[in-house]
């Protein structure tokens, strides 16, 4: 044991009485896409933007990461990915410490999909999809027949095959993002961080995105943990939430667990917040 | 009608689109052989080309080895003169097409290329440096060898110098086209520096930038080409190793950095490799402008295909030929003189950027 644990996460779940798991840390040992955060406290240097931390992520999850802009969401993901220190704290991916891990070895536990669009043309659905095989490849990125299976496979998990020759610049928002979802699934990670990834589509797309990211983190066993401002999706389509805000500590729990805590995080006077349907209304 | 069209297209293009890794890159062995027998059209026009009428079979004696008797001249012009000629815009061509296409990618900006972002002019500056203070009286034409080495050494760090300050700009900078302007104020500053050094410089000092500036394949001699050809194949070679991270980026640095790729050191190789290509062309024939930015456009539009794997084949020999057409068409006015190349390249070079620039409006 790294350091105590309080529950388990079904316990916890199942407890129905536990109405708010505040801070709470939530470790289970032995999970291969299994993240944990211990005291993580995250920012640039002289200027913390949140922490200390401690909670955890599950393999075959969907996790949303909820909060105000400013609240530190990317920043966390940022440093999740490892593409910056973390100011103090630990970070773990199964049983081993985030930052010993090298960089190519990284490459291959997490993907990750973000909001900027690829611009490029020139680029086919299939070539960008077998981008994500590029921690696989040898020095001149040439694709076996191993790496053209799992492209394959990815394309046709997330139901793109039919564009697997178009330009990607010819997609719409929606579409693309699937793409970068297959780019994530081809490079073979137990883990996926998206870093609002929904921010630009149309709200069918939406919800065909989180829809197909729960898909991926059930029948999959992916940890999929998702930066998002889309409240009530991240409501009805996730696993467990985790909320951030300013000078709040972390909450995570279900929805419903955490359902008297959102106000909180989310305060606002034209805002209400109606639990027994897990729904912000707006007041007038 | 427009269905029938369409689907027509459909079908023609199917080979070239299929999913199988070996039909696709058919299109691109097809488009580099095309290429590759282009170049050499035209390098043996070059060769062919000139005041001085010489028959194709004499030409290639000459090349063999055989000498031709009868005219002594004959094998002058062509080993002296028509040969390291064609070598260099064949190698200056291929050099900054090659450079444009990194710093393209690199940028995440179609309209970057070694004139735009000013690594010529650091080059320029460099070389101006040399030529007209350290030098003094020097002339390009009568440099010693070590004289010679220390012109090429001040174009590539020039060069490095200004790569060096766009990568940091481009750090603060988000916007593209910020690092754009960026790029060219340092070219301004660059160029009046040199402006200021001709104050200082003598008369033929002046003259023979004045030359240089105009770009031209025609300034290195046959002993020199040996110089020339050794950096530039060192700079080909070494974008050639960086084609797999050259790809990750076209994703951007955090999805690059994601996959595996170390930043700072393709970053450091992409800096090394375009200011060695730039300042190669640069030192040997003065700058040249728009083949940097051009040529990367049209092996894209040849291709249709933004992966490295073919295009930075593509694109060097897009460069290399389009280099060997300038360089016929300057030699055109025949006994009257050479049209200089900066005034060829950017009647070729300038409409393919308002292309380019029309289709991102689009």
């Amino acid at each position: 044991m790294r350091f105590a644990c309080l529950n388990t996460y079904e316990e916890l779940r199942m407890n129905d009485n536990i109405s708010s798991v505040v801070n709470t840390p939530l470790p289970r040992e032995g999970q291969g896409g299994g993240v944990v955060l211990d005291a993580l406290v995250i920012g640039y240097p002289g200027h913390k933007v949140a922490g200390p931390m401690t909670a955890c992520l599950h393999a075959g999850e969907l996790c949303c990461l909820l909060g105000a802009n400013g609240a530190g969401k990317s920043t966390l993901l940022r440093t999740l990915a490892a593409f910056q220190p973390a100011l103090s704290g630990e970070m773990w991916i199964g049983e081993r410490k985030l930052t010993e891990i090298p960089p190519r070895q990284l490459s291959t536990m997490i993907g990750i999909v973000l909001t900027e669009r690829i611009r490029t043309g020139g680029i086919t659905v299939r070539d960008m999809v077998a981008m994500g095989r590029s921690p696989y490849t040898n020095f001149w990125g040439r694709l076996k027949e191993e790496d053209n299976r799992e492209v394959d496979e990815a394309m046709q998990q997330v139901g793109i095959v039919q564009f697997a020759d178009r330009q990607i610049s010819t997609l719409s928002d929606g579409e693309r993002q699937k793409v970068m979802i297959a780019k994530a699934l081809a490079q073979g990670t137990p883990i996926i961080l998206l870093d609002e990834a929904t921010a630009f589509l149309d709200f069918p797309s939406k919800v065909e995105i989180m829809l197909l990211l729960s898909r991926l983190a059930h029948e999959m066993g992916k940890t999929i943990f998702l930066s998002t401002h889309d409240l009530d999706l991240a409501l009805q389509t996730s696993d467990c939430l985790w909320l951030m805000g300013r000078n709040l500590p972390l909450a995570v729990g279900t929805p419903r667990e955490l359902a008297s805590e959102l106000p909180r995080y989310f305060p606002s006077q034209h805002l209400s917040f109606d639990s027994s349907v897990l729904r912000f209304n707006i007041k007038l | 009608m427009k269905n029938y069209i369409n689907q027509l297209r459909k079908n023609m293009l199917a080979p070239f689109n299929g999913g199988l890794g070996w039909v696709r890159f058919g299109r691109g062995l097809g488009v580099g052989s095309l290429l590759a027998i282009l170049t050499l059209i035209l390098f043996v026009a070059s060769l062919y080309s000139g005041s001085v009428s010489i028959p194709l079979s004499a030409i290639t004696d000459i090349l063999m080895g055989r000498g031709s008797a009868d005219h002594p001249s004959w094998q002058y012009i062509i080993i002296e003169n028509r040969l390291p000629q064609a070598v260099t815009a064949l190698l200056s061509g291929a050099s900054l097409a090659v450079s444009g296409l990194l710093l393209q990618t690199a940028f995440r900006n179609p309209l970057a290329g070694p004139s735009v972002l000013g690594i010529d002019s650091g080059a320029h500056l460099g070389v101006a440096l040399v030529i007209l203070v350290a030098g003094g009286s020097l002339s390009k034409g009568s440099l010693t060898l070590g004289g010679f080495a220390l012109v090429i050494a001040a174009a590539l760090v020039g060069a490095l110098c200004v790569m060096a300050i766009l990568l940091m700009l481009s750090r603060l900078l988000q916007n593209n086209v910020m690092l754009l302007i960026a790029g060219m104020m340092v070219g301004y500053i660059a160029s009046s520096m040199i402006s200021l050094l001709n104050f200082k410089a003598t008369a033929e000092g002046v003259h023979a930038m004045t030359l240089w500036g105009m770009g031209s394949f025609s300034s290195v001699s046959l002993d020199r080409l040996p110089y020339m050809v050794g950096i530039c194949v060192l700079g080909l070679v070494l974008s050639v190793l960086l084609i797999k991270p050259l790809n990750a980026l076209l994703l951007g640095d955090n999805y690059a950095r994601n996959l595996g790729i170390s930043i700072t050191r393709t970053r450091t190789l992409l800096l090394f490799t375009t200011g060695l290509l730039t300042a190669a062309s640069t030192a040997f024939c003065g700058p040249i402008a728009f083949i940097g930015l051009a040529v990367p456009h049209i092996a894209r539009l040849f291709l249709g295909s933004a992966n490295h794997r073919t295009l930075l084949p593509a694109t060097l020999l897009t460069g290399s030929s389009l280099a060997l057409a300038c360089n016929l068409i300057s030699t055109l006015p025949g006994e009257q003189g050479v049209i200089p190349i900066n005034v060829i390249t950017p009647i070729i070079g300038a409409p393919v950027v308002l292309w380019v620039i029309l289709r991102l409006e689009k």
